[in-house]
C-alpha cells in the first residue's frame, strides 16, 4: 500500500500543473483525483518504495508503508530534506526511534 | 536549459487515429532514456560540440528516473592508486568466471572511469574520504558515497548542458531509413500526443530489464514490484533495437544477486564491505565451501548461488551475519541503505529488527537482464554503435562489458557521445517515411482504441509472462535451473502471448504505457530464452544453470552467444562470436 496519503495534509499542490509527487514518480503512479483535489496512487502493487514522492512532497502528506505481506504494523520512516543534508526519522514496530542525518550534497 | 512542461494526464479517449496529434521534433542527437548513462551522453556531447541540439526522451522525470532513482550508496568501481585499468579488466573478467567478455570495451571504459567519478564529485556528490583525503574503499574497487542525490545531480548537469528534455514521453519504436536509425517514435503518457523524433544519431540508454521474471514476493497483492532492479526499466531499449534487427549478445548471462530476503535490499557489497559473513541456518560460513573459488571474494554468480544451494541442501535459511558489527558500524550500514534503498531501513523497522542482535536474512533475487552488471545487451563497436548504423548504446543496454555499474555507465555515456558525434558529421536528417510513421502510430494506439472492449489487461499479460519465465526459464522458484524442454515450453507460450498482443486493452494513457511495456517484456523474454537454449552448458551456475548440461564446456562455448531477429518475419536466429583475450593473465584470477 505504499505510499499512503494524508488527506488532511495533501492539498493537491493547488495551483501547479501537476503535483510534486506526480511530477517525480519514476513509475507514473501518482496522480490527482479531480473530484477530491488530492493526490492518489494508481497501483500499490507497482510501487518500488523508492520514496522519491515522499522526499518531494512539501507538506509531508505522504508516508511509505511496507506492504503488510512483507512487514508488520506499524513502522515509519520520514525524510526531512534540508539544503545539503537529509535527516531520516525512523520508528520501529516497538516504538523505538532512531534519527540519521548526513550530507547528501557537497555544500 | 529546456525542460518541456508536463502536467496532469489528460482524459484521453480518441475516436480514432486521425484525432491524435502528431508532434515532430528534430535534433542533431537523440538520447532515449535520461538515466545515468543518458545524462553523461548529453553533458559530453555539449562539451565537445557547443551548440549541438540534443533531445532527451524520458518516460519518467530525469531527476528520479531509472536504476539510480532511489539513490546509491557506493561507486562499485574506482581505480585506486597503484592499480591500472588493465587490473580492473582482470577483476571484471574473474568476476564473470573468466568470461567471455569484451576486453576491448572493458578497457576503454576503465580508462575513462575515474574521471567520470571525479566529475560527479565536482558536481556535488559527497564521496567519503579518509583523513588523508583518499576515497574510502569498502572492498578492492568500491568506494562509499552519500548518493541520495546522485540522480538529481546528474539530471541538473544534463539540463544545464542545453538538452531539451521531454519527460513523460514513452519511446516505442525506432525510426529507420535505409537500414540505419534515423530517430525514434513514442507517445506522451500525459498529453497523449504521438511524437516523432528525428535525429542524425541516436543513443539508446533505457536501462536494463527487470520484471521479466516473477519476484517471489509478488503475492498478487501490494508487493508486485519489490525487486532490486528499478521495476520501471522493463527492457524497452532492447526490444526496440531487437525488433529492427539489432544484434544482442550474452542475454543468457542473467544478473542474479544475493539480496535481503522479502525486501530486495543490497547485500553482497555489505557482506564484503562490512565483513559480515554469509552463514547458513547452522551458523556455518557458507563461502568456506567455495574456498577453491575465492571464498568470500568468489565471483558474483557463485556468491549469488551459494545461499540458494544451502536452501536446497536443507541448510537454509541463510543470513548476512551483522551481529558482530559495533553499534557505530551498524549505524553506518543503515546510512548506506538510506542512501541507496531507504525503504529497506523501514522494512527492518517493520520487522522490529536490530541488525546487531539479529542477522539480515538473505536469498537470491529474481533474474535481471542488465548490461551494466553482466554482459547482456547490444553487440557494439568500440564507438558503441550497435549493428544498426546510427544507433548507439550506453550503460545497461550495451553488452559484452559487465561490471560497469554507476561509474562505468557514466564512462560509456561519454564514449557513446563521442561515437555519435563522429557518426553525425557526415549525416543529415533522413527524409520522413509517412508509411512507417502511420504504421507505428496505429500500433501504439491500438490498445486504447479498443478501450471498453473485452480483451486482455496489460497487467494480466505481464504476470502471465513473469510466471512463465519463473517456472520454465530458470526463475527463483526453480533455483535458476532450466532445461531444453522447459525452454521450448516457454517459447511456445511466448509465441502465444505475441499472437495475443492484438487483444490488449487500455483505458488510460498510463495503461497504454503498461501495454507497451508488457509487449516489450515479451519480446525481450523471447530473446532471453533463445540465448538460454543456445548455451548448452552451465558456465555461471545461478546466472545460467542448465540441468541437462551441468558442466562447463570450453570446447564449444568459450564464446559469445548472439541473437538477431529478422525485422520482416520476426524469426530469431542464434549464433556465436569468438572471445578474444587481450589482457594477459589467468582469466579466473584477478
Amino acid at each position: 500500500m505504499p505510499p499512503i496519503i494524508d488527506p488532511n495534509k495533501c492539498n493537491g499542490c493547488a495551483g501547479r500543473n501537476e503535483t510534486f509527487c506526480e511530477e517525480i514518480c519514476p513509475g507514473d503512479l501518482m496522480a490527482l483525483d479531480a473530484t477530491t483535489g488530492k493526490a492518489f496512487l494508481r497501483s500499490a502493487r507497482d510501487c518500488w518504495d523508492c520514496m522519491s514522492c515522499v522526499k518531494a512532497c512539501p507538506r509531508n502528506a505522504l508516508e511509505t508503508r511496507i506492504p503488510y505481506q512483507l512487514g508488520y504494523y506499524k513502522a515509519s520512516l520520514r525524510p526531512i530534506v534540508g539544503r545539503n543534508t537529509i535527516t531520516w526519522k525512523c520508528k520501529d514496530i516497538y516504538g523505538k526511534e532512531t534519527t540519521f542525518k548526513f550530507a547528501n550534497r557537497i555544500a | 536549459m529546456a525542460r518541456m512542461n508536463t502536467a496532469h494526464a489528460v482524459d484521453f479517449a480518441p475516436a480514432g487515429l486521425e484525432s491524435v496529434e502528431t508532434v515532430e521534433v528534430t535534433a542533431d542527437l537523440l538520447i532515449i532514456g535520461g538515466g545515468n548513462a543518458g545524462c553523461f551522453v548529453a553533458v559530453e556531447a555539449a562539451k565537445l560540440q557547443p551548440g549541438i541540439t540534443t533531445v532527451i526522451l524520458e518516460k519518467a522525470d530525469i531527476r528520479r528516473s531509472g536504476a539510480c532513482s532511489a539513490g546509491m550508496d557506493a561507486i562499485n568501481t574506482y581505480i585506486p592508486k597503484g592499480k591500472t585499468p588493465e587490473d580492473l579488466v582482470r577483476w571484471s573478467r574473474a568476476q564473470v568466471g573468466g568470461g567471455p567478455l569484451r576486453e576491448d570495451l572493458a578497457l576503454s571504459n576503465a580508462y575513462e572511469l575515474n574521471e567520470c567519478v571525479d566529475d560527479l564529485e565536482r558536481w556535488g556528490l559527497p564521496i567519503l574520504r579518509d583523513e588523508e583525503g583518499n576515497a574510502s574503499y569498502r572492498g578492492k574497487w568500491d568506494i562509499s558515497i552519500h548518493g541520495e542525490q546522485l540522480k538529481p545531480i546528474m539530471a541538473e548537469k544534463a539540463l544545464e548542458s542545453g538538452a531539451d528534455v521531454y519527460n513523460r514521453v514513452v519511446a516505442t519504436g525506432l525510426l529507420m531509413h535505409d537500414g540505419h536509425c534515423a530517430g525514434a517514435m513514442g507517445f506522451g503518457v500525459r498529453d497523449g500526443k504521438f511524437y516523432v523524433f528525428r535525429a542524425k544519431a541516436t543513443v539508446i540508454s533505457t536501462g536494463g530489464a527487470g520484471t521479466l521474471y516473477k519476484s517471489y514476493t509478488a503475492d498478487s497483492t501490494d508487493s508486485g514490484a519489490q525487486i532490486w532492479m528499478c521495476p520501471y526499466c522493463v527492457g524497452s531499449g532492447y526490444a526496440m533495437g531487437f525488433r529492427q534487427g539489432a544484434e544482442l549478445t550474452s542475454l543468457e548471462q542473467r544478473w542474479v544477486a544475493t539480496r535481503s530476503k522479502d525486501f530486495c535490499g543490497p547485500i553482497d557489497t555489505i557482506s564484503v564491505g562490512y565483513k559480515s559473513a554469509i552463514i547458513n541456518a547452522k551458523g556455518e560460513h557458507v563461502m568456506d565451501r567455495y574456498k577453491h573459488l575465492g571464498g568470500d571474494a568468489a565471483p558474483r554468480y557463485i556468491r549469488a548461488n551459494a545461499p540458494m544451494e544451502e536452501w536446497l541442501a536443507g541448510r537454509g535459511p541463510c543470513y548476512c551475519d551483522t551481529t558482530r558489527l559495533s553499534p557505530e558500524k551498524a549505524h553506518d550500514l543503515l546510512v548506506d541503505y538510506l542512501n541507496e534503498r531507504p525503504s529497506f531501513v523501514l522494512f527492518l523497522a517493520s520487522r522490529g529488527q536490530d541488525v546487531t542482535k539479529e542477522p539480515i536474512e538473505i536469498y537470491g533475487s529474481d533474474p535481471y537482464i542488465v548490461g551494466g552488471h553482466t554482459g547482456s545487451g547490444f553487440w557494439v563497436t568500440m564507438e558503441r554503435m550497435t549493428t544498426i548504423p546510427g544507433l548507439f548504446a550506453a550503460g545497461e543496454t550495451a553488452g559484452g562489458n559487465p561490471n560497469k555499474f554507476v561509474g562505468g555507465c557514466a564512462a560509456e555515456g561519454k564514449l557513446a557521445a563521442r561515437g555519435a558525434l563522429a557518426w553525425m558529421k557526415t549525416r543529415s536528417l533522413a527524409p520522413l517515411d509517412a508509411a512507417q510513421i502511420a504504421a507505428e502510430k496505429a500500433r501504439v494506439y491500438a490498445p486504447i482504441l479498443r478501450r471498453g472492449q473485452d480483451g486482455i489487461q496489460p497487467v494480466a499479460m505481464k504476470e502471465r509472462l513473469q510466471r512463465l519465465m519463473d517456472e520454465y526459464a530458470g526463475g527463483t522458484s526453480q533455483y535458476y535451473r532450466t532445461n531444453e524442454e522447459r525452454l521450448d515450453y516457454a517459447l511456445r507460450h511466448i509465441k502465444m502471448l505475441q499472437s495475443q498482443f492484438a487483444y490488449l486493452t487500455a483505458d488510460s494513457l498510463h495503461m497504454l504505457m503498461e501495454a507497451h511495456e508488457t509487449m516489450d517484456r515479451v519480446d525481450v523474454a523471447e530473446a532471453v530464452v533463445h540465448h538460454l537454449k543456445a548455451r548448452k552448458e552451465t558456465r555461471w551456475a545461478g546466472w545460467q544453470t542448465r540441468m541437462d548440461y551441468p558442466e562447463r564446456d570450453d570446447v564449444h562455448f568459450d564464446c559469445f552467444i548472439e541473437s538477431r531477429r529478422d525485422p520482416e518475419t520476426g524469426t530469431i536466429t542464434t549464433f556465436t562470436r569468438p572471445y578474444e583475450q587481450l589482457i594477459s593473465g589467468d582469466r579466473q584470477k584477478a
